[in-house]
């Protein structure tokens, strides 16, 4: 591979005054970048901000009927990639400029072993002189993303790789012809945590081994405080925002970046214990380098850097966790300041005393597998393997872990979706195991869920009328029409959706507004125990905000037991009081969320804590590394 | 996969064996003597008698049943109630005659659907694409002895290029097989193409947005390159399971064809058969036409695993 294809002078990638829109609405309005090589650029910005429009522009495959003016130039191409014909964008895709793209799941050809997956794109481009060259530098390519026995992996169709491994196939194919510019449009966001952690580093160290620019498009501040040295902020088609990293995430100027700030900072709350919003944005301090440094533990810092770069950061203040909102919510307190809202008062002592709201007793669940063979036993899958633990009423509880862990199928046994193999669970006094759907009605009116897709969780042909009051169809719940519309509209105020929602359908609402029509249709019938499966995994961060601080809200209002299910232990440790962390369909370790993010004991917990991304920590690691 | 085929076989015997029973049954339920009906009313109870004892109608039913099904392995359907001759020479003959005929007019239907199909996606938004998807909307409309017909209007009886019916059995004179069998592939081929014109095109439009379609343009593929190399095995998957669907069904739905063009197909023989009220020979076509499809079935099962290497994992 030669080291320079083109004479080095000028900047990598030049877009002035780049313009996207369809025949009749504007997506992206004045966009203007200007990249120098091996520099790393991220382009922030929320679903519809135009963040990939502006790539998939540059890469030259807007969809019919969307059109772009102005001009983008590419350093060591003569031609202006806006006006350039697809046969010559041809030459230039996936040689000059390669894209990641974020569903590694879908963007492999599911019927080609991806070895000539990878191969093809430097066929594509003569960069190999024939075939077995292609086939032996695909294999050093999986070899260079670090997949484990990459010339078995070159054998091996996508759906025998996980996503993380796929996403490194895409990357090796990204990098194989040597580019000058990668673009990667959300790599990661579709991963695991330790997974994204792992492919975020194999970017990183990818681009700055190979001296590549790197465009890198995310919603999530986070992944982009450790990766890029500038950072552009995208709203709505326009760039409101361009600076360093550091400046940007630190000084912002723009009230939008600032909001973004203030609702990406989990370490962060307002003067009533809430995570602030967009809205709430204006009371927010941005912390500055030193905060950060003094602010994150310095064992999670540890996790995320060499040992010795950490101490070097450490040498400021005590390293003493200066948070005061965030530590001082507990439980306890947490109900004193609660204006009390005609319920029966519950005294903070009442979880020591009482029975467990939820007990679960050495819970199992087996899957069979489909048959491989007509001889041998089908394979089983054990889903759990036995966990134990209690849950006490008005407890936030907080259940982390990865795919595959079997958070899932625990929170549908919870739910009595589905039936335990052996133990057993019981739900404010109903056992789950061995019980038949009849008498499971109880369970359902004490156990409410809200589930993480709030696109397919609500049936798009039913009335958000319809849909929040369907709880109260269960038998025994019946109550007439009048009666129904006034619980609606109270449980509308209440996930503050406005009246008129009740007679408009799912389509009409965003993400955000949808898993409030969510909540408010597990609410509806009062349940004790509110059961909230990732509901913020599929949200914007700015809406992330919002729908935590609602679930902290009403589950104060209602007095809920909250059990609250996620991979992201950023998002429980601001919600949660207590957690247990899953892994494999075991209970690797317990206790208090805040016991166990800054002193994890479990080596798992321990990797788990380093990946998570929260914005303080990212920008703390990438401080520690400069000052390194 | 052996495990699939061993699967698979096992499954194809017993649904053949569950279908005999049914099939069995089902001709038994149906009320008339079967020497009543060779015979006429007038016919005296002796030689009744004697005719069932003949068709061996007199026996017990699970008797008939073993009889009948055990000669089925060899090809042995017994003899015809009502014609009093072999049934299996028969059969042969009109399986013969359909395979051809149904097997060459899917084969010209996918020639024919296949790029119009994928032409008809690739320019869904331009007036070629909309053109060849109205045509096909109509090719869908026009039943097939209409289309046949029309061929035989203009071809046979306006331009006389071509024979307007009849077979002639490619052995004897195959100038003349092929002569006779344009008309009649012609009218079945143009009205299973249109069918899976629409398949085919629907098809390609779906794996056109999908992300490893992007990818591949990401790597500097062209449109038709990508679509090529990355789309077509993928969209053949939903069009090979219609293919074998339509082909099951063709090979009886034919029959009004064979009759428009005179082809002695197996359609026309059960039509016969039910027309002349002969149970063995419905009964013997119908495992015949059981047989085929679950052979269809299991090819198309196989050649699943060949495409897509997802379903070879499993069992």
């Amino acid at each position: 591979m030669p080291i320079s294809k083109k004479p080095t002078t000028g900047p990598l990638l030049q877009v002035t005054g780049l313009n996207i829109a369809t025949k009749d609405r504007s997506l992206v309005r004045d966009f203007n970048l200007t990249m120098d090589r091996g520099e790393r650029v991220g382009l922030i910005g929320e679903s519809g901000s135009g963040k990939s429009m502006t790539t998939t522009a540059l890469m030259g495959l807007l969809p019919p009927g969307v059109n772009a003016t102005g001009s983008v130039r590419l350093a060591g191409r003569d031609e202006d990639l806006v006006t350039a014909s697809d046969r010559q964008m041809c030459r230039i895709r996936g040689n000059d400029m390669t894209m990641v793209f974020q569903e590694p799941l879908t963007a492999l050809n599911p019927l080609m072993k991806v070895g000539p997956q990878v191969a093809e794109v430097m066929l594509k481009h003569k960069t190999v002189s024939g075939r077995r060259e292609a086939r032996d530098k695909a294999v050093q390519l999986l070899a260079s993303v670090k997949l484990p026995d990459p010339a078995e992996a070159a054998k091996a169709y996508p759906h025998q790789l996980s996503g993380g491994q796929r996403q490194r196939v895409m990357l090796a194919m990204a990098l194989a012809n040597d580019p000058e510019l990668l673009l990667c449009d959300e790599p990661t966001t579709a991963l695991d945590v330790t997974v994204q952690r792992q492919v975020l580093d194999l970017i990183l160290e990818s681009v700055q081994l190979r001296g590549t620019g790197l465009l890198f498009i995310t919603h999530d501040l986070s992944v982009v405080a450790n990766v890029c040295d500038r950072v552009l902020v995208m709203n709505r088609g326009i760039v409101v925002e361009e600076g360093s990293t550091e400046e940007v995430f630190t000084r912002p100027q723009h009230p939008y970046t600032r909001g973004l700030l203030a609702a990406s900072d989990l370490d962060a709350s307002d003067e009533n214990g809430r995570l602030f919003t967009v809205a709430s944005a204006a009371a927010y301090v941005p912390p500055s380098i030193q905060d950060v440094l003094s602010t994150v533990p310095p064992s999670v810092l540890r996790l995320k850097t060499s040992a010795s770069a950490a101490e070097e950061s450490r040498t400021g203040g005590a390293g003493v966790d200066e948070r005061p909102p965030s530590s001082g919510r507990r439980h306890g307190s947490e109900l004193d300041v609660q204006p009390n809202d005609g319920g029966p008062a519950v005294s903070t002592g009442q979880e020591a005393a009482t029975e467990p709201i939820i007990s679960v007793n050495n819970l199992v669940r087996t899957y069979e597998r489909g048959r491989t063979s007509l001889f041998k036993k089908p394979g089983e899958v054990n889903a759990l393997r036995g966990i134990s633990f209690d849950v006490h009423a008005g407890q936030r509880f907080g259940v982390v872990g990865e795919s595959g862990s079997g958070k899932s199928t625990l929170l549908r046994i919870l739910a009595g979706l589905d039936q335990p193999s052996a133990g057993s669970v019981r739900v404010a006094g109903n056992e789950v195991a061995g019980a038949r759907e009849s008498q499971l009605i109880e369970l359902r009116r004490e156990l409410q869920i809200v589930f993480q897709d709030p696109m397919g969780s609500l049936n798009p042909r039913m009335r958000v009328e319809d849909i929040i009051a369907e709880p109260l169809l269960a038998p025994g719940k019946r109550v007439n029409n009048a009666l129904q519309r006034r619980q609606v509209r109270e449980m509308l105020a209440a996930v503050d959706l406005p009246a008129d929602s009740a007679e408009r359908f799912p389509h009409q609402f965003s993400g955000g507004q949808r898993q409030r029509i969510s909540i408010a249709r597990a609410l509806i019938c009062r349940p004790r125990v509110l059961v909230a499966d990732e509901p913020v995994s599929a949200l914007d961060v700015s809406v992330r905000a919002q729908v935590l601080n609602l679930l902290s809200d009403l589950v104060d209002q209602y007095q809920l037991t909250l059990v609250f299910v996620s991979h992201d232990l950023g998002v429980v440790r601001h919600i949660c009081d207590n957690v247990v962390v899953m892994r494999s369909g075991e209970i690797v370790e317990s206790g208090s969320t805040e016991q166990i993010y800054e002193r994890p004991q479990h080596e798992y917990t321990r990797t788990l804590v380093g990946a998570t991304m929260s914005l303080r920590a990212e920008m703390a690691a990438r401080e520690a590394a400069l000052q390194h | 996969m052996v495990v699939r085929l061993l699967v698979n076989l096992s499954r194809f015997i017993v649904t053949f064996f569950a279908a005999t029973v049914a099939v069995f049954l089902l001709m038994r339920a149906i009320p008339g003597d079967p020497a009543q009906i060779a015979l006429g009313v007038n016919a005296s109870p002796e030689l009744l008698e004697e005719t069932r004892r003949q068709l061996g109608t007199d026996r017990p039913l699970p008797v008939q049943y073993v009889d009948w099904v055990t000669g089925l392995p060899q090809g042995n359907f017994g003899v015809s109630f009502v014609t009093r001759q072999d049934i299996s020479p028969m059969i042969a003959d009109r399986v013969q005659v359909s395979l051809i005929l149904v097997m060459l007019s899917m084969v010209v239907a996918l020639l024919i659907a296949i790029p119009f199909g994928t032409l008809a996606a690739v320019r869904h938004r331009q007036p070629s694409g909309v053109l060849i998807s109205a045509m096909s909307q109509l090719g869908v409309a026009i039943p097939g002895f209409l289309a046949g017909i029309l061929l035989v209007v203009v071809f046979a009886v306006g331009l006389g290029w071509l024979p307007s019916n009849g077979w002639t059995p490619p052995g004897e004179d195959f100038g003349d097989f092929l002569r006779r069998l344009v008309l009649p592939v012609a009218a079945l081929a143009s009205v299973q193409g249109a069918i899976l014109t629409r398949y085919v095109r629907s098809a390609v439009l779906e794996v056109m947005s999908e992300d490893y379609l992007r990818t591949a343009r990401a790597k500097g593929l062209g449109p038709l390159e990508a679509l090529v190399r990355h789309g077509l095995r993928n969209a053949s998957i939903p069009v090979l399971t219609v293919t074998s669907v339509q082909l099951a069904a063709l090979i009886v739905g034919a029959v009004v064809v064979e009759r428009v063009f005179v082809i002695p197909g197996l359609g026309s023989m059960l039509l016969d058969a039910v027309g002349n009220r002969d149970m063995l020979t419905v009964q013997s076509v119908v495992m015949v036409l059981v047989a085929i499809t679950l052979i269809i079935n299991l090819v198309v099962d196989l050649l699943y695993t060949v495409l897509d290497p997802r379903i070879r994992k499993k069992a």
